[in-house]
């Protein structure tokens, strides 16, 4: 009866602070991305003049004037900050300066190629990652282990964009093995354009993906390892062995599935990373995704195109960062047990 | 600016010191990792403060620069000459000499963003944890905001706003647009940890007395708990300096970092880049090789040094 009712009192507490929780993330969401419109509303509104930057130096006053009024520009600060965000929502940003052409579009042209890259970099991530780190851990103390820890301190301090060079002077230059340049050939779905699907494609792609998911692939090894170590310390991994368990089942049956929970957020926080950082990596390869086409905009001071990106990333961000921080919350036994306990 | 303002040192400042008299010294001495790293440090500092004394040739002298020179590789490749030791870029500079003045740009940059966003970090974590309440809230709200950007992508985006501000920028505003992209995005470790400690800090019976005899907050924050609250800072300032050189190279690389006039490491690299096709490697080899040796050896005596300065570790 006691029992029961501090049961029940438990799960309306956690309910509560879970309802709590949600809603303060939430809250802090929209916040940021506020924040961020107004940014990228300021950048519109004071760096550059759009009425120049539209009609060139050379208009009259007069066609200033109407152009002004036509862009609402003489319509008070709030009403226009508003109808910059209902715009942004819908993905409006205007016109490129520089290409003179929809940033919705160029934006939705080139999304394909960042997205695939960063989703293909992650995966290589995870698929040398884990069994690297696995291996590490296993093989604790012997000199291949060392050797593989030591190099993974490379992966962690060389500049990204070092490491692409030299694979590029290694894989393209000296052996010719790999193209280093582009995308190669592509495959359109009206609209989507994948490279995944040819020869070609896939070949453009191995650099740039190893090199996007050098800092991540070494990541995860040292945090598998970190994980792996922990847990086979564990009781229940000695409780597997003394019940004369396979080292193969102990090791990837029962210590290798509890690492995997950190292991799997740390990859999704690290995805809006990945497409950040192709930035860099588009660059050295000339891939063309979102990140060079944002890089022109920062070196052209294209504000539209970065007002747009701006507001794209973080989106991407703040949406990652949401998922996560629900997914730990569901997923992180020890607040569950709370709930279960009694 | 009020980082040395204390003229009386407290009694963790001169425990500080006999640290450094002792154990500290001696760890260093039995470590050859960071013997190594301060040498490699001491020996690019040295080379790129004193460049116009130690490089062979002065790069950006037009005068001197004779294009029959240009591309040759490095002396021990054939080909290669001895008034050139690493080869010669496009433009017939020195690459050995256009390292040291690089360095000197990429090192000037990394230190003077360091600088800055410890003071502003350190300024901002002291009110934060000082006073509590809405301040602590607002600076922590902007820091949670921060690190949920990669700090690459806030400096490039400070960069791009200030290109824009600025379209036919000089050089020397180009330099303070680049340091302030760096350290706006650099402030926020020190903001915490400065931060943590000060809420320690401020229930210590010293901060105690000297409010009791009536010192305003200010003078207590700056006269008594920033002296305290700086050993960590030490520590995350090493670790930073790499990481801010590598931010400057990215965006030199990038194309949107030190003017091309004065081409730092990153730029280097750049203009290498695009001669690595046609086999002339060394352009692009030498100024990666240089700012991987640099951050490595920064980063490596960076963890020795918080490694030493923990006591839980001894």
């Amino acid at each position: 009866m006691i029992a029961s009712s501090r049961d029940t009192n438990a799960r309306q507490a956690f309910s509560n602070f879970m309802l709590v929780f949600i809603l303060r993330r939430l809250a802090q969401a929209v916040v940021v991305m506020l924040s961020v419109a107004f940014i990228a509303f300021m950048l519109f509104q004071y760096v550059g003049d759009p009425v120049t930057n539209l009609l060139g130096q050379d208009a009259t006053e007069e066609q200033r004037t109407a152009l002004r009024k036509d862009l609402g520009l003489d319509q008070p600060f709030p009403v226009q900050f508003a109808r910059f965000a209902v715009n942004a929502a819908q993905g409006e940003f205007g016109i490129s300066l520089r290409q003179g052409r929809k940033v919705s579009s160029l934006i939705v042209e080139r999304f394909p190629a960042t997205l695939e890259l960063a989703l293909v970099a992650g995966l290589i991530a995870l698929g040398f990652g884990i069994p690297l780190g696995v291996y590490a851990a296993l093989r604790r103390g012997k000199a291949s282990a060392q050797l593989l820890m030591t190099g993974t301190l490379f992966g962690v301090s060389l500049p990204n964009f070092v490491i692409g060079i030299v694979l590029i002077w290694v894989f393209a230059v000296e052996l010719k093995w790999l193209p280093s340049f582009g995308r190669g050939e592509v495959v359109d779905f009206g609209g989507w354009t994948s490279g995944l699907l040819t020869r070609d494609g896939l070949l453009h792609l191995i650099l740039p993906a190893f090199t996007l998911s050098a800092f991540q692939l070494t990541l995860i090894m040292r945090l598998v390892r970190a994980e792996m170590l922990e847990v086979l310390r564990t009781d229940y991994i000695r409780f597997a062995r003394a019940r004369g368990l396979t080292n193969r089942s102990v090791y990837f049956g029962h210590a290798l599935k509890n690492t995997l929970v950190p292991v799997i957020t740390i990859t999704g926080l690290q995805l809006g990373s990945l497409i950040a950082f192709a930035i860099i990596t588009e660059q050295v390869f000339q891939w063309p995704g979102m990140g060079l086409l944002f890089i022109q905009a920062v070196q052209f001071a294209d504000i539209p195109v970065m007002a747009a990106y701006l507001c794209l990333i973080s989106l991407i961000f703040v949406v990652i960062n949401l998922g996560v921080d629900l997914l730990y919350f569901a997923v992180d036994p020890r607040l569950r047990v709370e709930g279960k306990a009694h | 600016m009020a980082v040395d303002a204390n003229p009386h040192p407290t009694p963790s400042a001169s425990a500080l010191r006999g640290f450094f008299d002792g154990d500290v010294w001696h760890s260093f001495r039995s470590s050859p990792v960071a013997m190594l790293a301060a040498v490699i440090t001491l020996i690019c500092f040295v080379c790129a403060l004193f460049a116009e004394v130690v490089a062979p040739h002065n790069p950006f002298d037009l005068a001197t620069l004779e294009l029959m020179d240009s591309l040759k590789p490095p002396v021990w490749v054939s080909g290669g000459e001895s008034k050139y030791l690493l080869g010669t870029d496009g433009q017939g500079r020195d690459i050995l000499s256009a390292l040291m003045y690089g360095a000197r740009i990429s090192l000037l940059v990394g230190i003077a963003s360091v600088l800055l966003s410890i003071v502003i970090g350190v300024s901002l974590g002291l009110l934060a944890g000082f006073l509590g309440g809405r301040t602590d809230a607002f600076v922590m709200r902007i820091c949670d905001v921060m690190l949920s950007f990669p700090s690459i992508l806030v400096a490039l985006m400070i960069s791009g706003v200030g290109r824009s501000l600025f379209p036919n920028a000089p050089d020397a505003l180009a330099f303070v647009v680049l340091v302030l992209a760096i350290s706006l995005t650099g402030w926020v470790q020190y903001a915490r940890t400065v931060r943590g400690s000060t809420l320690v800090e401020r229930n210590k019976e010293y901060v105690q007395a000297a409010r009791v005899i009536g010192v305003g907050s200010f003078r207590i924050m700056r006269r008594h708990v920033l002296p305290n609250v700086l050993g960590p800072v030490l520590v995350l300032a090493t670790i930073q300096i790499a990481s801010a050189i590598i931010t400057e190279a990215t965006l030199s690389f990038l194309g949107v970092g030190v003017p091309v006039t004065s081409p730092s490491l990153g730029t280097l690299i750049r203009n290498g880049n695009d001669y690595l096709f046609s086999g002339e490697w060394w352009i692009t080899a030498w100024p990666s090789l240089t700012l991987v040796l640099i951050t490595l050896s920064v980063n490596l005596l960076g963890d020795w040094l918080r490694d030493a300065l923990n006591p839980r570790l001894r």
